[in-house]
């Protein structure tokens, strides 16, 4: 449980800490999109240095990312080995035991793996550098134009910034119970097919009657201090859009145009 | 079960930005059929140290001896199932890990994940339930309908039914009533003198630690700064104060006797009973003037 990095904030004081939510949430949905473009090494070493420079300005230390991939790694090596076998284009490079591969597959295996493992790294980024509360503000904030359209931002805002913070809660609560229950001779790691769904249930279970418990005594709560949605509420923290945002934007309005030149 | 830390270390998170050293230099000695409580702040390492009694957390430097289990830093460790049938854990609120149907099917869990047959285990949980003085009648009840000390109850029935060696306790009695309290403390007690378990205590009650154990650790920010019999723990009352903890109350009577009077008590009074016999004393001699 200790190694998983994706939905954790890494306190810091850089430069992409210091960026407003808003210009993050905007890179990671434009990113989303560019990461289209790429379809050739010179667009994709453009991507990656992009990545690369980002994760370098947040002053995450690089082993750390690494390590937080590691979950996903398998579905990257997947990705690859799939595209690999099934892509039947360009020259046979070797053939055995009836599996030919194809260059053009080892290629299109290794782009495809590559902007995978980039999508990851940058949204992965944006929860490292940005606490819960930043993202829910940003992501009201550039949704409230929906606001005229009868979309309930604000509690959409907040039924995602409420998920956010019990997500390390939750964790921790499994963490919790997992030793508990291999306290009680409970293997979860190995062991046959119909012991481990047991071993399942013996976590599930309590997992979820604490969070229900949770859920409830958090509307309590709420109810309690008056809560009563967005209606006259105001902020404590306001966002504030600097220059340095801007220029952020259109950096990245630049990478988009430089892509879409570069593509073949 | 003889148990042994050699200059223990554990560190979580370790090479992350969240590292964080939770003990370290631990070195101490528990004799089988001892009675250890282990007291401190929140945040000083107790619960740490607790999960290194049965493998959860294996130290990140030193070694640990579990009677015939030797865990060392840097090797990761396999085959720990018969160590946590003889080390049973009740952790904070074991409540919490309930999950079965029945009370009856709960308490069976542990035993029969260590091997037990069910038909054995099913005879026995009567005897369990009595053991934590539960009414026969809540065996084919839902745990979840019961009242949160019931729930306590089974849950703990549920570690003593794996019949460890050495039970760890962390905060078994936090959040009960008071005679809950007292009932549940005796029974630990009487487990320790009838079936010779030994048992670890980590608790915030000082009375407690003062009644019940034979020895007591104090640990203070990740390591281990005290260590002796109640009467020399509770014999410093500003030592202890000065580390943040409470002194039994009994302690603090007993010392504000001594200061209005201008005498000095032979032993530390650690239980009421002994507050009792040390007034008597003290008044047969004021009579016999």
């Amino acid at each position: 449980m200790n190694g998983m990095i994706i939905g954790k904030y890494v306190p810091g004081d850089s430069f992409i800490h210091r960026l407003d939510p808003r210009t993050k949430l905007l890179l990671m949905f434009i990113y989303v999109f560019i990461v289209f473009l790429a379809n050739n090494g010179w667009t994709y070493g453009i991507l990656t240095l992009f990545t690369c420079l980002l994760l370098f300005l947040s002053r995450i230390p690089f082993s750390f990312m690494i390590r937080g991939l590691k979950p996903v790694l398998w579905v990257i090596v997947f990705t690859f080995f799939l595209h690999v076998l099934l892509t039947k284009e360009g020259h046979i490079v070797f053939q055995w035991l009836g599996i030919e591969v194809y260059d053009k597959a080892i290629q299109q295996g290794a782009f495809i793996s590559l902007r995978f493992l980039l999508l990851i790294v940058v949204t992965t980024l944006l929860t490292l550098t940005t606490t819960p509360i930043e993202v829910t503000d940003g992501m009201e904030s550039l949704l409230s134009p929906l606001k005229k359209w009868n979309v309930p931002v604000h509690e959409l805002a907040l039924m995602m910034s409420i998920s956010l913070r019990f997500i390390p809660t939750l964790m921790e609560e499994t963490e919790k119970i997992m030793k508990a229950q291999t306290a009680r001779g409970v293997d979860f790691s190995s062991g046959p097919l119909q012991e481990r769904m047991k071993a399942m249930t013996a976590l599930l279970v309590p997992l979820f009657i604490s969070a229900f418990k949770r859920a409830e005594e958090l509307a309590v709560a709420m109810e309690v201090r008056g809560y009563r949605g967005s209606q006259n509420r105001t902020k404590w923290r306001e966002l504030t859009w600097g220059r340095i945002d801007t220029a952020f934007m259109l950096f990245i309005g630049l990478l988009a145009i430089a892509l879409w030149l570069l593509r073949s | 079960m003889d148990i042994v830390f050699r200059d223990v270390e554990h560190r979580y998170q370790i090479n992350t930005p969240f590292e964080k050293r939770a003990l370290y230099d631990i070195h101490v000695d528990i004799r089988s059929g001892s009675y250890v409580a282990v007291i401190g702040h929140t945040g000083s390492g107790k619960s740490t140290l607790l999960q290194h009694f049965n493998g959860l957390l294996q130290p990140t430097k030193g070694t640990v001896h579990l009677g015939d289990y030797t865990i060392v830093a840097g090797k990761k460790e396999k085959h720990l199932k018969p160590l946590r049938k003889k080390v049973g854990i009740v952790f904070q609120f074991p409540e919490h890990q309930l999950f079965e149907e029945t009370v009856e099917k709960d308490i069976c869990f542990g035993p029969m994940n260590f091997g037990m047959s069910e038909q054995e285990a099913k005879a026995r949980v009567g005897e369990w339930l009595a053991l934590v003085g539960l009414p026969e009648e809540v065996r084919h009840k839902s745990p979840f309908a019961l009242s949160g000390g019931q729930m306590r109850r089974v849950a703990i029935a549920g570690v003593l039914a794996m019949e460890p060696e050495v039970l760890v306790l962390d905060e078994p009695t936090a959040g009960l009533d008071p005679r809950g309290r007292k009932e549940m403390m005796d029974m630990f007690a009487n487990l320790q003198r009838q079936k010779k378990m030994t048992i670890v205590l980590v608790t915030h009650s000082m009375e407690e630690a003062a009644r019940y154990a034979d020895d007591i650790i104090i640990m203070h920010r990740g390591t281990i700064v005290r260590r002796g019999t109640p009467e020399q723990i509770f014999r410093n009352v500003d030592d202890l104060i000065h580390l943040g903890l409470d002194v039994p109350e009994t302690v603090l009577f007993q010392r504000a006797i001594e200061q209005k009077f201008g005498i000095q008590f032979p032993e530390p009074c650690l239980t009421i009973e002994d507050v009792e016999r040390s007034l008597q004393t003290l008044f047969t001699r004021v009579k016999r003037i």
